[in-house]
């Protein structure tokens, strides 16, 4: 261990207000922790540069789940045991009761926070590109009220955000218009758990259901982990085979547009040219996936 | 009394029940009044000349208690084989994170703090960090040639096959660096007074070698140092000798302060400072006839010690005497050398040399069965040893041994045959792609050649006042089942109930030297010496008339009782005894190399993804003829653990180097298997018996670590088609080796954008 | 007890919480680590640090039942919560069959991994009275035990969980 605990301040304002309240009055003095999943390991390794923490663990006001007739709103302070654990994630967005699965182990499960992983942006969150894909909104709060945003560009570039520095994601909101879509999801790590993924993948697809023809992609969103500086939506390979009959063609043409999309790179954990095949290979996957499901694309859930 | 009566049963763990309860004391759970903590300041560069030290500002420096090389009473050095490996660097550093001063304070918070505001100028001197820059000896690190130790193994006249052979088969193979990865870090408490000198408390497998380095590094004599082993939280070699680098750090402190000390590595300081598992590159060339029989060979050796030679020449040494294989080799030369780079020195783990060399031995079967186009069981299978016939130190194989039923008995186990038709056809499309390999392989148990003599190992056996018996050796318990089956041994051997048995803590002021904990030696060696003392024991009952030749325990205890309240508590003493005819050469490092050898066969199944290029253990079985099974559940979690490792080493644990520093140094990216990623390890066993092992026992402890290498990457050649020889062999490994085979047409590679 | 910023003291704060259902204070500085506090105001060494960083498991306790790596908890998000260590496994029912389990079938070895073990075991029977091997499997793949390479484990959970009184 080390830091030495006596050069820092923690304190646990109790409520939402006043936690918000502080950060107003002091913007950018204290660093906000909630589980310390990602702050507490920083610490450990004498590595943590700020010195004022706010607990924003455990507060009621953050760690419920609303479901809406339209969408689900979760709190940004749920652990990713209360998403797997939650029947109507599990059911209306799979790609992320998947992702929450594989975060850690158990014991980090029961304490990282959605807030937490989206705030701390490593590109290799295991959350966010789902996300992105399901077309998350975020609902920031401070002393001066409350704003809501769309989570894709929520991340301005490596470990940066949207986030100003009096604060705090209240909630993550979630549209529930996929449950008829295809989910497919993978992570690649070292390991089959307790990983940092190498890359990971979250994609949703619909099939067009005109029964004469063979099926063409309607709607497709892939957003990808761990190949760039920020979790990545793959706008432009989505644009590309929007609307096509998925064939061998489509997939190398999805996979040669994909590589241009991304921007990995080699570190400590793998390098770039791995991770540029790998995502290629996932897309293909998922793809091939969609296609084979094609007359089970109204069955909710499905997921690879 | 039948000889099954407890040898051969699983009886409880020892120590379990304090395990279990987390009432186990290991050294970090123990605080003694007035305690300093204590750090250590060390290199930032791989080699170099200090210039000068700076203590920086914002630091209440005449809080601290600081000791550099100057303090040493006695000799700055860790006493060990060759004595080259300072305590602390004093002009010179050699590798990155060597020791240069020690900090103690109470408060242990603030030293990192402390250690972080010394700044030290160092004149950089060149440094070297593979095996082919120290071989190219552009720069002299080490000695006149930075060359630790070399062997030499001739037999027959190899000069001879090549003209003959109708086949010459070329590889080389390489193996990487492991940690250890006990999950308890480094940790050592010591206390000085002037009038009983030094008391160690800590984390070791070898009391009396922290004992001797004491002795030397603080100049006092054999009474005045005293080492405790502690419960030890998993060691595998790497508790073998670092601990007494440790030691004297604490003990360093302790007497400049005047107060005890505890130092506790966290892990990334354990993970990089601390010793690992020696690299190695192995290059055979070998001269078949044209059934695939070996007519002989040529075996090139070489270990990547670091920077000073600790145990590089015995690990060389058992590399050396493994690197043949459980082959028939009629000639044979092989030249092992270890050299220096300037890395933190590499030390003793689990199979010391045995299982790098045994990865090539082993790949290279199955090479050369690819190349003459027969199968990989079958080149086995006309190259075993047989009884009778003579190892590559000629060493004659007195025991039955049948390495073909043994392989016989594997194939069924795995269901090899049906599952590798299946495979082949299975391959032909889908993105996973399954194979089988094989790794057949022996371990020979305890010191090599003349090392048990020179150990001459003593243990005692005690009658205790409550009519029980302790065991005293310095044989340490980490979890291996130490004190549970000397336990066992003795209780057999004196008709006794097991809980009537216990086996002191060692504490050099109490235990004799039974030797080190290694070398997979402390059952078959110390525990046949250890069934010796006790007929002492036995014999002194019986001859003071009061137990006769049968008797029941409760009649042993009365006898023990009586006599301890007349003649006080009593011990029965033994010392090693060299079996007749094992004669080792160490001129011409020929001869029975080892009392005894383990056999084994492992068959890994394999499936690579060619989604992640992953490759992943389906299956494995791990069969071996082990002499006698003491303890099955003991015995089977020593296979299963070291199987772990050994997946661990070849398809997961890669030490990432830059100029000698390992980059890697946290949990989350040196990458050891989870629960979730081992597959179902199939544990069997065969009993020869072994008339030099207590109650016919060999040595297993590292045996499970030889196989399991060879045996997952021949598999995963066999999935794949191409050929892998180097270990750690990862996703990214694979990917490349794939895509260095042409690419199919109109499919350009991908690179990813512009970074 | 919440602590107002700007209060003159020496930056440590008093805290209530209940340690193997025992109520305890305690005058910490916020971020010490559950862990340091268990094991050194508490005199609890049967929690363990392997890494300091969540991946081992060995520093794994129960708070407020729920499994947590306690070498990440600042001690200050541990006020007002019920904590169990392997010390206070005893009177909590699966435990005594977990440790007799893990004693038979051989799921210990060197031990430092042990409690942190029994502990997530016990957390998985809990929530799974018959776990099968894939459950278990994910239920202590956040414990690393470098002895045994899980076998033994594997057989001492679901032998344990066989002698619960769901089976």
């Amino acid at each position: 261990m080390r830091s030495d605990p006596s050069d820092y301040e923690l304190v646990a304002p109790g409520s939402l207000h006043a936690a918000v309240c502080l950060l107003a009055a002091e913007p950018g003095a204290w660093l906000p922790i909630a589980g310390g999943t990602d702050v507490m390991v920083q610490y450990a390794a004498g590595k943590l540069t700020a010195r004022k923490l706010l607990s924003i663990w455990n507060l009621p006001e953050l760690r419920q789940i609303d479901i809406l007739p339209d969408e689900i709103r979760i709190g940004a302070g749920c652990t990713y045991t209360d998403l797997r654990e939650h029947e109507f994630v599990r059911r209306d967005l799979p790609l992320l009761a998947s992702a929450a699965q594989w975060t850690g182990g158990i014991a980090n499960q029961n304490r990282g926070t959605i807030g937490g992983n989206i705030v701390n942006a490593s590109p290799a969150a295991d959350s966010l590109p789902a996300l992105l894909v399901y077309d998350a909104e975020l609902v920031l709060i401070s002393a001066r009220g409350e704003r809501r945003l769309p989570y894709f560009g929520f991340h301005t570039g490596y470990k940066r955000t949207q986030l100003l520095p009096d604060e705090l994601i209240r909630s993550v909101c979630l549209p529930r218009r996929f449950s008829t879509y295809v989910s497919y999801a993978r992570k690649v790590g070292a390991r089959n758990a307790q990983a940092i993924s190498k890359v990971c993948i979250a994609a949703l697809g619909l099939l067009s259901s005109d029964a004469a023809d063979t099926p063409r992609i309607e709607d497709v969103r892939i957003a990808l982990g761990s190949v760039a500086p920020i979790p990545l939506r793959l706008i432009e390979t989505e644009k590309t085979i929007q609307g096509k009959i998925i064939d061998r063609g489509l997939l190398t043409l999805a996979k040669q547009i994909a590589d241009r999309e991304i921007r990995p790179i080699d570190d400590i954990r793998s390098t770039a040219r791995y991770r540029a095949a790998v995502a290629g290979n996932l897309i293909v996957e998922f793809l091939e996936r969609l296609r084979a499901t094609g007359e089970q694309a109204r069955e909710p859930g499905a997921i690879a | 009394m039948a000889n099954d009566r407890i040898i051969g049963k699983p009886v409880p763990r020892k120590e379990g029940r304090e395990k279990v309860t987390g009432q186990a004391q290991y050294v970090d759970d123990m605080v003694l009044p007035n305690m300093l903590h204590g750090a250590t300041v060390r290199s930032q560069v791989p080699r170099g000349k200090i210039k000068k030290i700076t203590f920086g500002p914002g630091i209440a420096w005449d809080e601290f208690v600081i000791v550099s090389a100057k303090d040493i009473p006695g000799a700055n050095c860790i006493a060990l084989i060759v004595d080259d490996q300072p305590c602390l660097a004093s002009e010179f550093v050699n590798h990155p994170e060597e020791p240069i001063l020690l900090l103690a304070h109470p408060d242990r918070h603030v030293l990192p703090k402390a250690v972080a505001a010394v700044s030290i100028e160092y004149e950089a001197l060149p440094a070297i960090f593979t095996i082919d820059e120290s071989e190219q000896r552009s720069e002299i690190i080490w000695g006149s040639d930075n060359t630790f130790k070399t062997y030499l193994v001739e037999k027959g006249n190899v000069d001879l096959v090549w003209d003959q052979a109708a086949f010459i088969v070329d590889g080389e193979y390489c193996t990487g660096a492991q940690e250890q990865l006990y999950i308890e870090n480094n940790g050592m408490i010591a206390a000085f007074d002037p009038a009983h000198g030094i008391t160690v408390w800590g984390s070791l497998q070898c009391p009396y070698y922290v004992h001797k380095a004491l002795m030397k590094l603080c100049d006092l004599s054999e009474g005045k140092v005293r080492v405790v082993q502690m419960e030890t939280g998993g060691a595998f070699g790497g508790k073998e000798e670092y601990p007494s680098m440790i030691a004297g750090h604490a003990a360093l402190l302790a007497m400049k302060s005047g107060r005890p000390v505890k130092i506790i590595y966290d892990r990334m300081e354990d993970m990089v400072a601390t010793t690992k598992r020696h690299p190695s590159r192995t290059r055979h060339r070998t001269a078949l006839d044209k059934d695939g029989k070996i007519l002989g060979g040529e075996i090139d050796f070489t270990i990547d010690g670091g920077a000073y030679a600790t145990l590089s020449s015995v690990v060389l040494s058992r590399g050396t005497i493994h690197a043949g294989g459980p082959y028939y080799w009629p000639s044979i030369r092989i030249r092992a050398k270890a050299v220096a780079t300037n890395a933190p020195p590499h030390g003793a783990f689990r199979g010391f040399g045995a299982p790098q060399s045994l990865f090539a031995m082993e790949r290279h079967m199955d090479r050369i069965a690819q190349t003459i186009g027969v199968s990989p069981v079958e080149i086995r299978r006309r190259n075993f040893l047989k009884t009778g016939q003579t190892t590559t130190t000629d060493q004659t194989v007195h025991e039955p041994i049948d390495l073909d039923t043994l392989l016989d008995r594997a194939l069924e186990l795995s269901d090899y045959a049906a599952k590798r038709k299946r495979f082949v056809a299975q391959n032909e499309t889908g993105t996973q792609k399954k194979g089988m390999g094989v790794a057949t392989f022996l371990h020979g148990a305890g010191f090599t050649g003349s090392g048990e003599r020179y150990l001459s190992s003593l243990v005692a056996v005690e009658g205790c006042a409550e009519g029980t018996v302790r065991v005293l050796v310095s044989s340490t318990e980490f979890g291996q089942g130490t004190k549970t089956v000397l336990s066992q041994i003795v209780a057999e051997t004196l008709g006794l109930r097991y809980e009537d048995v216990a086996v002191a803590q060692p504490d050099t002021v109490e235990v004799p030297n039974s030797g080190p904990t290694v070398a997979s030696r402390t059952v078959m060696v110390v525990g046949k010496i250890v069934q010796s003392a006790a007929q002492g024991i036995k014999q002194t009952l019986q001859a003071a008339g009061l137990l006769g030749d049968s008797y029941s325990p409760e009649e042993f205890r009365t006898a023990c009782r009586n006599y301890v309240a007349t003649h006080g508590a009593f011990r029965s003493l033994a010392r090693y005894e060299a079996p007749a005819g094992v004669f080792w050469d160490d001129a011409k490092y020929r001869g029975e190399a080892y009392a005894a050898f383990a056999w084994a066969v492992y068959i890994a199944e394999v499936s690579v993804d060619l989604t992640t290029y992953g490759v992943t253990v389906d299956e494995f079985v791990a069969l071996q003829e082990v002499g006698k099974v003491l303890h099955p559940i003991l015995a089977e979690g020593q296979i299963t653990g070291g199987v772990a490792q050994a997946i661990g080493m070849t398809l997961y644990e890669k030490v990432i180097w830059q100029n000698g520093r390992m980059q890697n140094g946290q949990l989350t990216n040196y990458i050891m298997p989870t629960s979730a990623d081992l597959p179902p390890i199939r544990v069997f066993f065969e009993e020869l018996g072994n008339v030099h092992g207590a109650f016919g026992a060999k040595g297993i402890g590292e045996l499970p670590m030889d196989g399991p290498a060879p045996a997952i990457v021949n598999a995963a050649v066999d999935a794949l088609g191409i050929p892998f020889d180097s270990i750690p062999l990862l996703a990214e490994d694979v990917f490349e080796a794939l895509t260095a085979q042409a690419s199919p047409p109109g499919e350009p590679q991908l690179t990813g954008g512009r970074r | 007890m919440t602590q107002s910023p700007g209060k003159k003291n020496d930056g440590k704060c008093e805290l209530s919480l209940e340690v193997n259902g025992e109520p305890k204070m305690v005058r910490v500085y916020p971020m010490e680590r559950l862990l340091d506090v268990l094991r050194h105001e508490f005199n609890l060494t049967g929690t363990k640090e392997g890494c300091g960083e969540g991946e081992c498991g060995s520093c794994s306790v129960l708070m407020d039942g729920a499994l947590v790596n306690s070498c990440l908890v600042p001690v200050l998000q541990a006020e007002g919560a019920a904590i169990l260590t392997i010390e206070g496994l005893a009177a909590h029912e699966p435990s005594c069959r977990m440790q007799q389990a893990f004693l038979e079938c051989g799921g210990a070895q060197c031990g430092i991994c042990t409690p942190g073990m029994i502990l997530a075991a016990v957390h998985l029977l809990d929530k799974r009275a018959q776990p099968t091997l894939e459950d278990i499997r994910e239920g202590l793949s956040g414990n690393l035990c470098r002895c045994t390479g899980y076998m033994q484990i594997f057989e001492a959970v679901l032998e344990a969980a066989r002698r619960g009184p769901s089976a």
